[in-house]
């Protein structure tokens, strides 16, 4: 007789849904005014870490939708102009999807490369979007202040893509 | 027949067609939100009952996190009181001897002051209510610079109210609801705040950037600012009271200048907000926006009696007029004979006054040679 073989299903919960929660939690403890010696805590965008991660483990129509409102909570969150965050996290979900297959099976370099990629283009709309809004451009110093903390993001979205991509077994 | 098995039982939509389905529709609500969400005249958002909503649930969340943050700080404090109690106690006595003298001073100044108000009959500004309150959240990015306040409505704060730390302006409410309220810093790439530099008293606009130092534009003036100069808010535009301490000015490494805030000296944890009402809910904008010769055009046509006044006043006047330099030429005529005895006795240079001169005009005895015919009144009134 064939023993059962545990099926350990990866679903939506696992992928999408905690590492949202996740997500959402850190943005709000980072949120917290500390101040020490002049420095304070560091806001990198997190959520840049699921838009390029979510598309490259599956394509999902539940993704595209947390991400949305993922992004709407940071706008309400850091009271930015509404809709900012959702159109460039969209923007790099859209990016990432349509180029799947070129990034699919890289590793290492080449896949920090295009993590970079996606975020230094989030980052240039939203300084234009911003820009042409108020009529007046961020200054740089604060921008590479953001960048460089979303940049050192990629071990964790690197991470997801080692434990979540082919998870599924019901994909193979 | 059951759906499955129509002929559509074997068509499979491929997931990344039904993920892009999803991001364009994703991407168009997030322009349609972007398109609408606008900054009303108050400084708030047309968006202002969904943020309301947001902040009133995020503000007891942030509170929970900020309350540890502010306890190790206060522990901080209690200790570092400890150990450099001697040093602290050199400081502030030092301080103390320098104060008494301003003390002084400012007694004085403020009786001399007092005088001259009496005198002048100067109506001077009500002292303002303030609320305090308590940072619970901080958005530090390039594309917004704001704090969340445990204070709210309850406690009388609006839009618009300008809010202080114990250094000087921070920045003003944006959003408020019931217990939470939402400032904007002046740092914020969104914030526009009036000042005045102490020493000049030139104006100039505060602009922040996102950096934590803003720039100044629209300095008005030559020279007007110098490194080192105090920049305190103007009131101009009635949104903030005049004479709040901002910063001082410097000069930034792109040439601009630039304010290094007061502010920025310590943690913006308390906070005072100001309940100041902006001074343009005093006046209508329609009024103030109205042409100001717009009775001009709308001002009824002259009737025949009028235009007959109109008309006799102008050729009074014109008659006046030339009186008054006929009797400055003949001074000068005069004058020059005075000059020269030798020349030939005056002669009459004066013609008859037999024209009847206006009745209502008495210059001084004064000839007229003629009187002119009455011309039409300026304006063309006829």
């Amino acid at each position: 007789m064939r023993r059962p073989v545990a099926v350990r299903v990866v679903g939506p919960l696992q992928w999408i849904i905690y590492p949202a929660l996740i997500t959402l939690a850190a943005t709000v403890v980072l949120g917290t005014p500390f101040h020490l010696f002049g420095l304070h805590l560091p806001e990198p965008v997190i959520p840049m870490v699921l838009a390029f991660a979510w598309p490259l483990i599956r394509p999902s129509m539940t993704a595209p939708a947390v991400l949305f409102l993922v992004g709407l909570f940071l706008d309400l969150f850091w009271n930015g102009p509404l809709g900012l965050w959702p159109l460039c996290l969209m923007a790099v979900y859209g990016a990432v999807l349509l180029s799947r297959n070129l990034l699919a099976g890289h590793e290492g370099l080449i896949r920090f490369f295009a993590y970079a990629a996606c975020t230094l283009s989030a980052f240039a709309m939203a300084y234009l979007i911003v820009t042409v809004r108020v009529t007046n451009a961020p200054a740089i110093l604060p921008l590479i202040g953001q960048i460089v903390p979303t940049l050192l993001l990629f071990p964790i979205a690197n991470w997801m893509l080692e434990r979540f991509d082919d998870g599924d077994i019901r994909f193979r | 027949m059951a759906f499955r098995d129509g002929p559509f039982e074997n068509i499979k939509v491929p997931l990344a067609w039904t993920a892009a389905v999803v991001v364009v529709v994703a991407v168009i609500g997030a322009i349609v939100l972007l398109l609408g969400d606008r900054a009303t005249p108050e400084g708030g958002s047309s968006m202002g009952a969904a943020r309301g909503g947001f902040e009133a649930a995020a503000g007891p969340v942030g509170g929970v996190f900020a309350a540890p943050v502010r306890w190790a700080g206060a522990a901080r404090d209690y200790v570092g009181g400890y150990f450099f109690a001697i040093g602290e106690n050199r400081r502030l006595k030092a301080e103390i001897v320098e104060l008494r003298g301003w003390r002084d001073e400012a007694i004085a100044q403020k009786n001399i002051n007092g005088r001259y108000e009496a005198l002048l009959g100067l109506r001077t500004e009500p002292a303002v209510a303030m609320a305090t309150g308590r940072a619970i959240s901080d958005a530090r990015g390039p594309f917004n610079r704001a704090k969340l306040l445990d204070v709210g409505s309850a406690k009388g704060v609006r839009i618009g109210n300008p809010v202080i730390s114990e250094h000087g302006l921070v920045g003003r409410i944006s959003g408020v609801t019931s217990g939470v309220s939402r400032m904007v810093l002046l740092t914020d790439v969104a914030s526009r705040t009036p000042v005045m530099i102490e020493r000049t008293d030139a104006r100039a606009m505060l602009t922040g950037d996102g950096g934590d130092s803003p720039r100044l534009e629209f300095i008005r003036g030559v020279g007007s600012i110098q490194a080192g100069d105090r920049v305190l808010s103007s009131g101009d535009g009635g949104g903030l009271p005049r004479g709040l301490p901002v910063g001082v000015a410097a000069k930034g490494i792109d040439g601009a200048w630039r304010v290094k805030l007061f502010s920025d000296h310590g943690a913006v944890d308390y906070v005072r907000v100001l309940l100041f009402q902006s001074f343009g809910q005093l006046v209508s904008p329609d009024a103030l926006n109205a042409p100001p010769l717009a009775g001009l055009t709308t001002a009824p046509e002259p009737n025949a009696a009028e235009v007959g006044a109109i008309r006799d006043a102008a050729a009074r006047r014109l008659t006046a007029q030339q009186a008054q330099s006929e009797r400055a030429r003949a001074a000068n005529a005069a004058a020059a004979a005075a000059a020269t005895p030798a020349a030939t006795p005056p002669t009459a240079t004066r013609p008859a006054a037999t024209t009847p001169r206006p009745a209502a005009v008495t210059p001084p005895p004064a000839p007229v040679a003629t009187a002119p015919a009455p011309t039409a009144a300026p304006g063309g009134a006829a």
